[in-house]
């Protein structure tokens, strides 16, 4: 068990190494943050003076080098636009995208497995032909456009939630969050149901096929033959055998919406990482993207060694390798 | 003759227009072993679901009695059922790879069978269990009551599952084809071990298979199925001895090992009907040999003796 997790740890770590070389040539095709970090009327000495305290006159290999040999340190360079640490930046950030992508996953799971239960019991009746149906405009539609319907209805013709911003927050652990103050609260729920919507939607049907999958086998037969409620039959017997993909999708969404809320966090001005890295792009602010795509890249390496932990407690017969037989 | 345990009166159960039940009877006495013979598709299994109450949707019992206890068990409600099934009426399967739940561990799969209909605390139904596990041969139960059903060889699983049958002593066991799935030196085995097993408890059984070799070993009275229909029933050796229904010769004589060496293979001609697609009189007849026009119209049921047939030209008693 030990010897998996180490050896899925230095995966990680040539994934991460990867990304750097990756992200780094990428960055500088984007464009010369020069061009924009400096006013045009600034003269000649100025902007070379400039170039050179940026360390962007160096051939690109010594740039990367420098850059790696700093990375490897936890520098990850100074933003040019907030003049702070890159990774400081991002991690102020961080919170608010988080409670936003937990409280997210938090819904559609909790909409989307039960309802995919249901439907899956009751493959023929009519709740189960909406709710399938439902489920299929739930995640064609766009996200930015049912956030924009959300926002019409809810904020604008109602008037029931707030549409934009964070909100008041509260602190806990020195951090601040919002879904500590009713304020925040109200603030969260939007964009939350309308990140949701698309992982509520893949959840139900993903428990729906794993029902109709398991439901027919002996097992569960043989379950019912014992004489068991048929409550202890679908809790037990059917949910612990669908878990599976429900995890995998559960994880991968989960890095998906943390990774890709930039749209949601843009609708509903949500000060979140996703949001500071779409202004960073137009300001072509190189050191908030590195630091902000090497923090996404650890961050979903970590989730899938956590689904892959998890699949061990959810199926005996899944044993992660180097573990033996 | 004991008690009897279990009566079926004309049971039907159809799937729409398939009536793959069709007119079932038989009665099972305490502690006796019936053999339940017919060809993939002649109703056997849906004979034994329907019985205990789990037949798959769309199928439904549209007729007939299923009297257990002195009551007929096709009226009672789910939790009824629910209550009986596991306690006084217990069934087996055929693959025991897939009987268990692959991620439930074998005490889960054994405590929770325990208190579906007892009131018992998890010490004593894990108790319950290990002792049930011992009974069937599985060596050191204790360590074996953690392992996951993967970790068992396919004899094993089914030694399991026979005891989660046997935890609450039933009234009778269903065993659809229980042996089929594992290799002939385990098969003998759990034969030799169920035919202890139910006699010590004095459980009745009723053993689903095509197996005539089987049946001659195990049961005391067999019941030969067609087409949803039971064609011969008798005491067991009477039957195998001279059969009174051509399907039942014919399907004695496609037992390999009764075949002389050099001949061709035995076989019955034709293929068995679709249950959506019944004749009127009997169903063998356009395979049969000796049918005519009579065969056209609805047989009954005939007597002779012990034995009970639905042939109206049968095989004469003595055959060589």
């Amino acid at each position: 068990m030990t010897a998996a997790v180490v050896r899925r740890l230095l995966q990680a770590v040539m994934v991460m190494f990867a990304m750097t070389v990756i992200v780094f040539i990428a960055i500088n095709v984007i464009g010369d943050p020069v061009d924009i970090l400096i006013s045009p009327d600034a003269d000649q000495i100025e902007r070379a003076r400039v170039v050179q305290a940026l360390g962007l006159d160096l051939p690109l290999w010594q740039q990367y080098l420098r850059f790696l040999w700093a990375a490897l340190h936890g520098d990850l360079g100074e933003s040019y636009v907030y003049n702070e640490p890159a990774i400081r930046v991002i991690l102020q950030r961080l919170p608010a995208t988080l409670e936003l992508a937990i409280s997210a996953i938090l819904i559609a799971i909790v909409v989307g497995v039960p309802l995919g239960l249901y439907a899956g019991l009751r493959p023929d009746g009519i709740l189960s032909r909406v709710i399938m149906t439902v489920s299929i405009l739930g995640f064609s539609l766009p996200t930015f456009w049912v956030g924009l319907v959300l926002i019409m209805f809810f904020g604008v013709q109602l008037g029931w939630l707030p549409s934009g911003g964070r909100g008041q927050t509260a602190e806990l652990f020195g951090v601040q969050w919002a879904f500590l103050t009713k304020d925040g609260l109200a603030h969260l729920i939007l964009p939350a149901v309308n990140l949701a919507l698309f992982d509520a939607c893949l959840i139900l049907r993903l428990t729906r096929a794993g029902v109709a999958e398991v439901l027919p086998l002996d097992f569960i037969k043989f379950a019912r033959a014992k004489g068991l409620r048929e409550t202890r039959v679908i809790g037990v017997h059917v949910s612990k055998n669908i878990m599976i993909p429900v995890v995998t999708i559960i994880g991968l969404e989960f890095g998906s919406i943390v990774a890709f809320s930039v749209v949601t966090e843009s609708v509903f001005s949500w000060p979140g990482m996703g949001k500071l890295i779409i202004d960073s792009i137009n300001v072509l602010d190189r050191p908030i993207i590195t630091a902000y795509l090497m923090a996404i890249v650890a961050f979903f390496v970590m989730i899938n060694l956590v689904v892959d932990l998890t699949y061990t407690a959810l199926d005996p017969r899944v044993r992660l390798q180097g573990e033996g037989p | 003759m004991n008690a009897t345990v279990l009566e079926v009166r004309d049971l039907r159960t159809h799937f729409g227009q398939a009536k793959a039940v069709d007119g079932v009877s038989f009665s099972v006495a305490r502690g006796d072993v019936l053999g339940l013979v017919g060809e993939s598709g002649s109703g056997k299994s849906v004979t034994g679901f329907s019985i205990i109450g789990l037949v798959d949707p769309p199928g439904t019992i549209v007729g007939g009695q299923i009297v257990f206890d002195g009551r007929d068990i096709t009226r009672s409600s789910r939790e009824e059922m629910r209550a009986l099934r596991g306690r006084r009426m217990a069934m087996i399967f055929q693959d025991p790879m897939m009987t268990l739940n692959p991620v439930l561990r074998i005490d889960t799969q054994m405590i929770e069978a325990v208190q579906a209909h007892e009131n018992v605390s998890r010490m004593d139904a894990r108790a319950r269990a290990r002792d049930a596990l011992g009974m069937v041969g599985i060596p050191s139960p204790d360590e074996r009551l953690q392992a996951y059903p993967h970790q068992f060889s396919g004899g094993m699983r089914q030694r399991v599952v026979i005891a989660i049958a046997l935890l609450h002593r039933p009234d009778f066991i269903i065993a659809d084809e229980p042996t089929t799935a594992l290799d002939v030196t385990i098969q003998a085995q759990i034969l030799a071990e169920m035919q202890k097993l139910v006699a010590q408890n004095n459980t009745s059984l009723i053993w689903i298979t095509h197996d005539l070799a089987v049946v001659s070993r195990l049961a005391d009275r067999i019941a030969v199925m067609y087409a949803g229909r039971i064609v011969e029933s008798g005491p067991v050796s009477d039957v195998l001895a001279r059969p009174l229904h051509p399907y039942t010769a014919g399907l004695i004589d496609s037992v390999p090992s009764r075949n002389r060496r050099g001949e061709r293979l035995r076989q019955i001609p034709g293929m068995a009907p679709s249950v959506a697609r019944l004749p009127a009189g009997c169903a063998f007849a356009p395979r049969c040999a000796r049918a005519d026009a009579v065969c056209a119209q609805a047989v009954p049921l005939l007597t002779a003796g012990p034995r009970e047939h639905r042939c109206v030209h049968p095989l004469p008693e003595l055959r060589a």
